[in-house]
């Protein structure tokens, strides 16, 4: 089986985001990067679909330098190949021009089906799947939390989470799938692994050998304004004696009725 | 079968960068494993590295490494009753280029450090903690790791794992950690605009300036309190030995507030926002506590060593130049296929006649005396104060009577003692 798993480098969860001067961005500057969680799951599954059917699964990114970490930490876990679509990313929250050039070198490889997150913790847009499907006029099946293949047959059995229920659904393949928390547990590479992954080669490609303009993910929004949200409040202090500071404080939570 | 590599460095710190650099530079197959993050995300440092040791295994790294700013003025405070006495130094030398010192963050700096490894053709591994070293007999053979098959063999072990350092306790090349021999170290960093910092520490843009503060600043404990100017923050941290911080039940928080809530300090601090909290222990023992140096297949580095001349703020350095003369040995050994312990020795043969092992047998017997003698911690510093003040003070007294007035606040625990205190520092800091 060919499995691709489309990954996303995000900044690491605990960063503390800080919006740009300009107010379009945030601050890239000391920033760590991971894996967008919830491609992780989608790796996982990929892993435990070879290890089912056999063959062979190819991790791919498209984004700057940096965004390779993501896909070595894919190879770490067991990923077979990788591939880097050369491209900045920086500005843009375009989940659509993502998928758009993620269609076009998915078109020069083959697969029998396609992973991916069901969305990426930094833009949260949860487009990119359904997108990359429309691209590629393929079904998709998004916020899946169970899967099993049936390769001869050509077909999937999926389970997705909707609100207080499940939904079973029967897809062909080749599909998108994009993967929600509880679909598995990603594996902690083994140190085979990650040596391994750290002197593989990874071929680059550039937008223009896909056959694209410019050096940034066509973008079809605009990012008008970035703000953070609103500061909490400061609270309140009393100082004094006790007998007189718990006098007060009870008051104020009858007051507020919380006593 | 596991992977054999030539050498294995333990901690991507100064000390097993600096190994790992010179063994893969001579074409030995390396590989440093590091718990952390990435290098730097687990190391404290109030923040100063000198350029020399640096330079000799980056020549001219100030070039490209992620510096903060240079040192270009270090101060002195010497704080007790309300009252600072600052002595400054702005040496000519020290802001120009090449600069003596640098403030870094080193969260930034050791990933740029490993990365110079890295180009070198070590191999880093991230995220991975050395659980043992694999031994066969007396001979270390290579590491577990935390990972699934996660073995790995090599000729030659390079313990560079920290202060802590579990693994050479396992291999009973170290003792326990005492009480008397750390310092247990609290560091903050604040956020600053550069314009601010260049203001309140009047310096122009690309200077820096140090600050060790002794006496209140620690609350009397034997240590010292510092603040060091970064480029949009400012380092701060305070010191003490831990037995006095346990004898005392002070919270390591508790002494890092008291020192930012001084006035000299409160000011220039306002309106900061704190960005990073980290507590860590500083090796303070010296010469006494070196451990067993080398063993069959292995050597100790850097903190993991207590290489540390706390006196004088120096650790990086020192990290830095016994990483430096491990890999040299390790090189050496490898040429001549012997990893024996003697084979190894010239690891310390190389401390041995280098600053690092004198440095630390000269103040080898400081700090027992300082312990024993908390008042040059406790009092000394604000009774100068007190005296300097005295001085300054214009009120119609005769400088006679001045005089003597200076030397019954000096004298206030008696003409002798003061007398013995000072003629006895002397000693065991000459
Ligand atoms: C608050 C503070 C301020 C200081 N200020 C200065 C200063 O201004 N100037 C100066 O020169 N020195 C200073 N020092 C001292 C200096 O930081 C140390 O001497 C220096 O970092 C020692 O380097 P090292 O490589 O030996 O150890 P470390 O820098 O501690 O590195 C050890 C590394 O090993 C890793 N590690 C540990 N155990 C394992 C394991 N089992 N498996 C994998 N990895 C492991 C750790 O994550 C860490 O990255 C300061 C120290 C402190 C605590």
């Amino acid at each position: 089986m060919e499995i691709v798993v489309c990954v996303k480098q995000v900044p690491d969860t605990e960063t503390r985001i800080k919006i740009d001067p300009a107010g379009k961005g945030i601050v890239r500057e000391g920033i760590e990067y991971v894996v967008n969680p919830y491609d992780e799951f989608a790796i996982e599954e990929a892993l435990v679909l070879k290890e089912k059917h056999g063959g062979k699964v190819t991790v791919i990114t498209a984004g700057p330098d940096r965004a390779v970490d993501a896909l070595r930490t894919a190879l770490a876990m067991g990923a077979d190949e990788a591939i880097h679509i050369q491209a900045s990313q920086e500005d843009a929250v375009d989940s659509i021009g993502a998928a758009e050039v993620m269609a076009r070198a998915l078109k020069e490889i083959p697969f029998d089906i396609i992973l991916c997150g069901k969305q990426a913790v930094d833009d949260d847009n949860a487009a990119f799947a359904p997108a990359l499907a429309e691209f590629l006029g393929l079904p998709h099946v998004t916020v899946v939390t169970g899967l099993e293949v049936d390769p001869e047959a050509g077909e999937a059995q999926v389970v997705r989470e909707i609100e207080g229920a499940q939904e079973h659904i029967t897809t062909s393949l080749p599909a998108v799938i994009a993967a929600q928390k509880g679909l598995n547990e990603p594996r902690y590479p083994a140190l085979r692994g990650i040596m391994q992954a750290k002197r593989k080669k990874i071929p680059v490609s550039t937008l223009a050998d896909l056959g694209l303009e410019g050096e940034t993910l066509p973008a079809r929004t605009e990012v008008l304004s970035m703000m953070p949200p609103p500061p909490r409040e400061g609270g309140e202090k009393y100082e004094g004696e006790p007998e007189e500071t718990v006098a007060r404080l009870i008051k104020a939570l009858q007051a507020e009725k919380l006593v | 079968m596991a992977e054999k590599f030539d050498g294995i460095v333990v901690g991507a710190g100064p000390a097993g960068i600096a190994a790992a650099l010179r063994m893969a530079g001579a074409g030995m197959k390396v590989a440093v494993i590091e718990r952390g993050e990435y290098p730097g995300s687990k190391n404290v440092m109030g923040g100063i590295l000198y350029r020399q040791p640096t330079e000799e295994l980056v020549p001219r790294f100030y070039e490209e490494a992620p510096l903060e700013r240079p040192i270009t003025e270090s101060r002195l405070w010497l704080m007790g009753d309300g009252n600072v006495v600052s002595i400054g130094c702005r040496a000519a030398a020290f802001a120009e280029e090449p600069h003596n010192a640098y403030s870094v963050l080193r969260a930034k700096f050791d990933q740029w450090f490993a990365s110079k490894a890295v180009e070198k053709g070590a191999l880093v591994l991230c995220e991975t903690v050395v659980r043992d070293c694999l031994t066969e007999g007396d001979r270390v053979v290579g590491i577990r790791t935390d990972r699934p098959q996660g073995e790995l063999l090599a000729d030659v072990v390079v313990l560079a794992d920290g202060v802590n350092s579990l693994l050479a306790r396992e291999l009973d090349m170290r003792e326990e950690i005492r009480p008397d021999r750390v310092a247990q170290a609290v560091k903050e960093v604040i956020s600053l605009p550069p314009g601010k910092i260049e203001d309140r520490f009047n310096i122009e843009r690309g200077e820096g300036v140090s600050i060790e503060a002794i006496g209140d600043a620690t609350r009397g404990l034997v240590g010292t309190a510092w603040i060091y100017t970064n480029r949009d923050s400012i380092s701060i941290g305070v010191g003490g030995l831990l037995e006095g911080v346990g004898h005392r039940r002070l919270r390591p928080n508790d002494l890092i507030e008291h020192f930012k809530g001084l006035p000299p300090v409160r000011r220039l601090i306002e309106g900061g926002k704190t960005e990073e909290y980290l507590a860590h222990l500083i090796p303070e023992g010296g010469y006494r506590s070196l451990p067993r140096l080398v063993g069959k297949g292995v050597m100790v580095v850097g903190d993991a060593a207590m290489l540390v001349n706390g006196l004088h703020r120096e650790g990086s350095n020192m990290a830095m130049i016994s990483g430096k003369f491990a890999g040299e040995a390790a090189v050496e050994a490898w040429k001549r296929g012997d990893f024996s312990r003697r084979s190894l020795e010239a690891y310390v043969d190389k401390l041995k006649d280098s600053f690092i092992i004198k440095d630390l047998k000269k103040y080898s017997r400081a700090l027992p005396f300082f312990e024993r003698n908390p008042h040059f911690f406790r009092l000394y510093p604000g009774l100068v104060g007190r005296a300097v003040a005295e001085f300054l003070t214009v009120d119609g007294v005769p400088k006679r009577e001045k005089q003597a007035r200076i030397f019954d606040i000096l004298y206030e625990r008696g003409r002798w003692n003061l007398y013995r205190d000072l003629y006895n520092a002397w000693r065991v800091l000459r």
